[in-house]
C-alpha cells in the first residue's frame, strides 16, 4: 500500500505554487484559452478530476475499492436534472448540494456491504451499485421526465440570476465548484476522521483496537466518496455534456476513474488531477499527433487503434517505473531539480 | 499539474498550427465527420461513413466539386461515445466552411442539438435520431431525414398490415416487438401502443438487455404468447442471436420484421442459415447495379480512392445508406448555392438548403439512384421529408426488394410529434417558428 501522503499545511512554497495555479487558472486560462480548450479538454478534466478525488478519498485514503463510480456520477446528474425540473423555484446551487446529497445517500446504502467484505469481493458487491442504477434509469421513465429514449438534456444553469453559458463561465463555475470541494476534502483528510480513514486501510483490526469506530468510518467513507462524484457527475452532465444518457454512465467510465487514481496515485489528492490530467489530456494528444504525422497514410480507425496500444504501453510502463503513480514521479522529479528537503522526509517508503 | 503545462501549451500550440496550415480557401465546403470505426458499432460506422466519403469523392473527381465549390473533410474517431463525439465537435466546428454534421448516433446528436443551434449549423440524423425534431418549427437547425422512429414504426406496421391483407386484419392479431435495451431500443415504446390501440392488434413488448447475447427466454415467451408477427428493434449482436434463437424456438423467420437498424448485411451474414427468409425495412435498397454506384466503382474504386477496405461491402445497406445521406447532403448544397451563389456558403445558408431539399423521384433518377431510394421532400417544418420505406428479404446471398415504396401514415404521427417538440419548446423557451422566420435567421 502507498504511504499516507496527506500535505501538512504549513508548506509554504507549496502554498505559493498553489497560488500561482490559480492565478492561471482563473487570471489567464478563461481569457487565453481557446474555446476548445475551456470546454472540450479543462471542463471534463475538472470534472473527472473531483470525481477521482472523490474514489480516492474511498480507494485511496479508506482502502475501499469501489466499481462503481460511474454509478454515483449517474445519481449526481439526474438528481440535480429533478429536483431543477420538479422544484423550479430552487437555485441551483441547492440542487447542486441537494444532488450530492442523495448520491451520498445511495453511496452509505451500497457502502453497507463494506462491513462484512474486502477487497475484490467489496470490489464485485460495488458493481451491483454501478448495474441497478444503470438498470433503475433505463427502467422507470420518470428519471428523465419520460423522454421515451431516456436521453434528458441539461438546461441552461443560472447562478444568481446570471447564466452559466459560454465556455469561459462553464470552465469557471466548474473550477470554483472544484476548488471548493477540493478544499474541504483535504480539510477533511487531515482530521481525525482523514486518521480514521488511512488507519482502517493500513489495518482494520488494529485500528478497531485502537477505539476507531469501523462502522461510521467506512459508511462516512462510501458518503463522503459519493457526495464528491455525485457532485463531479452534475459538472459532467451540465457544464460539459448539457446532455445525460443512462449508458453515458456504464461500467467504462467507473474503470477509468478507477485508472485515474491509479495512475495518478492512489491516497493523494494532487495524483487525482494529474491522473485525471493523463487521461483526459494525453490521448487527445497522442491522437492529434499521429493523425497530424500518419494521418494521410492510415484511417482514423487505424490510428485509433495504434494509440490505444501506445497509452496501454505507457501506462504499463508508467507503472513498472512508478507503482506510485505520477505524484510520486513528480516528487521525485522535484525532488532531483529542487533538492528540497522536505520532500525527502516526504519519501518514507 | 506543473507537469503538463507545457504539454497543455504545445497542444494549444499545434493546434493553432494545424488550424493556420489550412487557410480559408475560397471555394471549398467542409463536412466534419464523427465516424466510428472501432468499438462495437464499427460494421455500421466503416459501412455508412465509407459510403458517405465514396459520394464526396465521386462530386470532386468527376464534377469537381458542386459548382466549382470543392468538397473537404476530416474524420475524428467517436467509438460511438458521447464525450468523444462532443470533443470532435469542439475541435471542428471552427473549420472554415461547415457544411453540416452527420454524427449516425443517438447519443451524440442529442448532445450536440444545443451547440449547432447556437451555431447556426445543421445537424443530419439519416434515419434515426430525435422524433420530435422532425418539427422544424422548433428544432430549425435539426434534420432526421428520410426516416424517423416513429415513421419507421408506421411503416412497419403498414407493411405487416399489406401482408395480411389490410389494416383491418390486424385486429386480432399479435405482434411482439423486442426491442434493445437502451435509449435507442426504447424511442418506439409509445408509439407501438398508440398504433395498437388504434388498429385493434394485440401488442406485446419485450426487452433485450444489451448487448444481447442471450435470448433464450424471451424468444420462450414469444413462443407462449402465440406471435403473429415479431419486430425486430435490435442493434449490432443482438440480432444474429435473435435469429438463430427463433430457429431455435421454431418461430417462422419469414415473420420476423426487422427494423432499420437490424437491416445490414452484417445482422444476417452471422445468422447462416437461420436468417434466410427474414424480412426488414429499409429506405435505401442495397446492391450495387445502380448507376450512381457504378459511377463510384468506375472513378472512385478505379482511382484508388475508395474508401472501403473490402470491396465486398460495396452496395450493401450500411454502404448504400452513406451514398444516399452524401446524395442528400450535396444536393442540399446545391439547392442553396442557386439561391445564394456557387461559392462556400455558411451554416445557415446550408440550412436553407435543407428546407428546399425536394427531390422527387425523376430529379432521383437524374442522380443515378433510381430504386436507391425513393424520394424526399423537406420543407421549413417537415424536416423529415416524407420519406419511403421498402421491405427487402434475404435469400441466404444477398437483400431482394419484396415490397414497393410504401408511406407510412404521416398524417397520423405529426400531432404527436407536433406535441412533443412543442412541449421542448416550452420547456427549453423556445420561440416557436413561423414560416415568415424560415428564411435565414437573422
Amino acid at each position: 500500500m502507498p504511504a499516507p501522503s496527506i500535505r501538512a499545511s504549513r508548506l509554504t512554497s507549496n502554498h505559493i505554487g498553489i497560488a500561482l495555479l490559480l492565478g492561471v487558472a482563473y487570471g489567464i486560462v478563461p481569457f487565453t484559452g481557446s474555446e476548445y480548450l475551456l470546454d472540450a479538454i479543462l471542463t471534463p478534466f475538472l470534472a473527472l478530476a473531483l470525481a477521482a478525488v472523490g474514489l480516492n478519498v474511498l480507494t485511496g485514503y479508506a482502502g475501499q475499492v469501489s466499481l462503481g463510480s460511474a454509478a454515483f456520477l449517474a445519481v449526481g446528474a439526474y438528481a440535480a436534472y429533478n429536483f431543477n425540473l420538479r422544484i423550479p423555484e430552487l437555485p441551483f446551487l441547492v440542487s447542486l448540494l441537494l444532488a450530492g446529497l442523495v448520491a451520498a445517500l445511495v453511496g452509505l446504502v451500497f457502502g453497507l456491504p463494506s462491513l462484512r467484505l474486502r477487497g475484490f469481493y467489496l470490489a464485485v458487491s460495488t458493481l451491483a451499485a454501478q448495474f441497478f442504477v444503470q438498470w433503475a434509469l433505463t427502467k422507470f421513465g420518470w428519471f428523465s421526465n419520460d423522454n421515451p429514449s431516456g436521453v434528458i438534456d441539461a438546461p441552461t444553469l443560472n447562478i444568481a440570476g446570471i447564466p452559466v453559458s459560454g465556455a469561459e463561465r462553464r470552465y469557471v463555475f466548474s473550477l470554483t465548484i472544484v476548488l471548493i470541494a477540493t478544499f474541504l476534502t483535504v480539510r477533511l483528510l487531515a482530521s481525525q476522521s482523514g486518521r480514521n480513514f488511512i488507519a482502517v486501510r493500513d489495518h482494520e483490526i488494529a485500528a478497531k483496537v485502537i477505539g476507531v469506530p469501523l462502522l461510521r468510518t467506512k459508511l462516512l467513507a462510501f458518503g463522503i466518496s459519493s457526495f464528491l462524484i455525485g457532485i463531479a457527475g452534475v459538472l459532467w452532465a451540465f457544464a460539459y455534456l448539457r446532455t445525460v444518457e443512462p449508458a453515458g454512465f456504464n461500467l467504462d467510465r467507473s474503470f477509468q476513474i478507477l485508472f485515474i487514481i491509479i495512475i495518478g496515485g492512489l491516497a493523494s489528492i494532487r495524483g487525482s488531477f494529474l491522473g485525471a490530467a493523463f487521461i483526459v489530456v494525453f490521448p487527445l494528444l497522442l491522437s492529434r499527433v499521429g493523425a497530424a504525422l500518419l494521418g494521410n497514410v492510415f484511417d482514423s480507425g487505424v490510428l485509433e487503434m495504434s494509440q490505444r496500444i501506445v497509452i496501454g504501453g505507457l501506462i504499463i510502463g508508467l507503472l513498472i517505473a512508478e507503482p506510485r503513480g505520477l505524484i510520486a514521479l513528480l516528487d521525485r522529479f522535484s525532488i532531483r531539480v529542487f533538492r528540497k528537503p522536505r520532500h525527502a522526509n516526504q519519501q518514507p517508503n | 499539474m506543473k507537469i503538463f503545462k507545457p504539454f497543455r501549451l504545445a497542444a494549444v500550440a499545434s493546434a493553432i498550427a494545424i488550424a493556420s496550415l489550412l487557410p480559408a480557401k475560397a471555394d471549398e465546403q467542409f463536412f466534419p465527420l464523427q465516424s466510428y470505426r472501432v468499438g462495437p458499432y464499427a460494421a455500421g460506422g466503416t459501412g455508412f461513413f465509407g459510403g458517405f466519403i465514396d459520394y464526396l469523392n465521386l462530386i470532386n473527381i468527376r464534377d469537381g466539386g458542386v459548382n466549382g465549390v470543392k468538397l473537404t473533410w476530416d474524420e475524428g474517431e467517436t467509438q460511438y461515445e458521447v464525450e468523444r463525439g462532443v470533443e470532435v465537435y469542439e475541435r471542428l466546428k471552427n473549420r472554415p466552411g461547415v457544411a453540416a454534421w452527420n454524427p449516425l448516433s443517438v447519443g451524440i446528436a442529442y448532445a450536440m442539438i444545443d451547440r449547432i443551434t447556437k451555431d447556426k449549423v445543421p445537424l443530419i440524423t439519416i434515419n434515426h435520431g430525435r422524433t420530435d425534431s422532425t418539427d422544424g418549427r422548433v428544432f430549425p437547425y435539426v434534420f432526421p431525414l428520410l426516416l424517423n422512429p416513429y415513421s419507421e414504426t408506421s411503416g412497419i406496421v403498414n407493411y405487416i398490415a399489406t401482408r395480411e391483407g389490410g389494416p383491418e386484419k390486424l385486429k386480432g392479431k399479435k405482434i411482439v416487438v423486442l426491442y434493445h435495451g437502451s435509449p435507442y431500443g426504447k424511442e418506439t415504446i409509445p408509439i407501438y401502443k398508440l398504433l395498437a390501440d388504434k388498429l385493434g392488434f394485440e401488442l406485446e413488448q419485450i426487452e433485450v438487455p444489451h448487448p444481447g447475447n442471450e435470448q433464450q427466454s424471451q424468444w420462450l415467451s414469444i413462443r407462449r404468447a402465440k406471435a403473429d408477427y415479431v419486430v425486430l428493434r435490435g442493434w449490432g449482436v443482438m440480432n444474429p442471436v435473435a435469429l438463430k434463437t427463433a430457429q431455435k424456438v421454431g418461430f417462422p423467420v419469414d415473420h420476423i420484421v426487422g427494423n432499420v437498424w437490424s437491416n445490414s448485411e452484417e445482422d444476417v451474414i452471422p445468422a447462416g442459415d437461420a436468417a434466410k427468409g427474414y424480412v426488414a425495412i429499409t429506405t435505401q435498397a442495397s446492391g450495387a447495379q445502380y448507376p450512381v454506384l457504378q459511377e463510384i466503382i468506375k472513378t472512385v474504386y478505379g482511382a484508388g480512392k475508395g474508401n472501403l477496405d473490402d470491396k465486398k461491402r460495396i452496395g450493401s445497406v450500411y454502404h448504400n445508406l452513406g451514398i444516399v445521406n452524401g446524395i442528400l447532403n450535396v444536393e442540399a448544397i446545391r439547392i442553396a448555392q442557386a439561391k445564394f451563389g456557387h461559392r462556400t456558403l455558411t451554416g445557415d445558408e446550408v440550412r436553407w438548403g435543407f428546407e428546399h431539399l425536394q427531390l422527387d423521384p425523376a430529379r432521383v433518377e437524374a442522380l443515378g439512384a433510381k430504386d436507391l431510394f425513393h424520394s424526399i421532400n423537406v420543407t421549413w417544418d417537415n424536416h423529415e421529408g416524407d420519406g419511403r420505406v421498402t421491405f427487402q428479404q434475404w435469400d441466404g446471398t444477398k437483400w431482394k426488394v419484396v415490397s414497393d415504396w410504401i408511406s407510412p401514415d404521416w398524417a397520423f404521427l405529426r400531432p404527436i410529434i407536433e406535441k412533443s417538440s412543442t412541449a421542448y419548446a416550452a420547456e427549453h423557451n423556445i420561440k416557436i417558428r413561423t414560416s415568415d422566420d424560415a428564411p435565414l435567421s437573422q
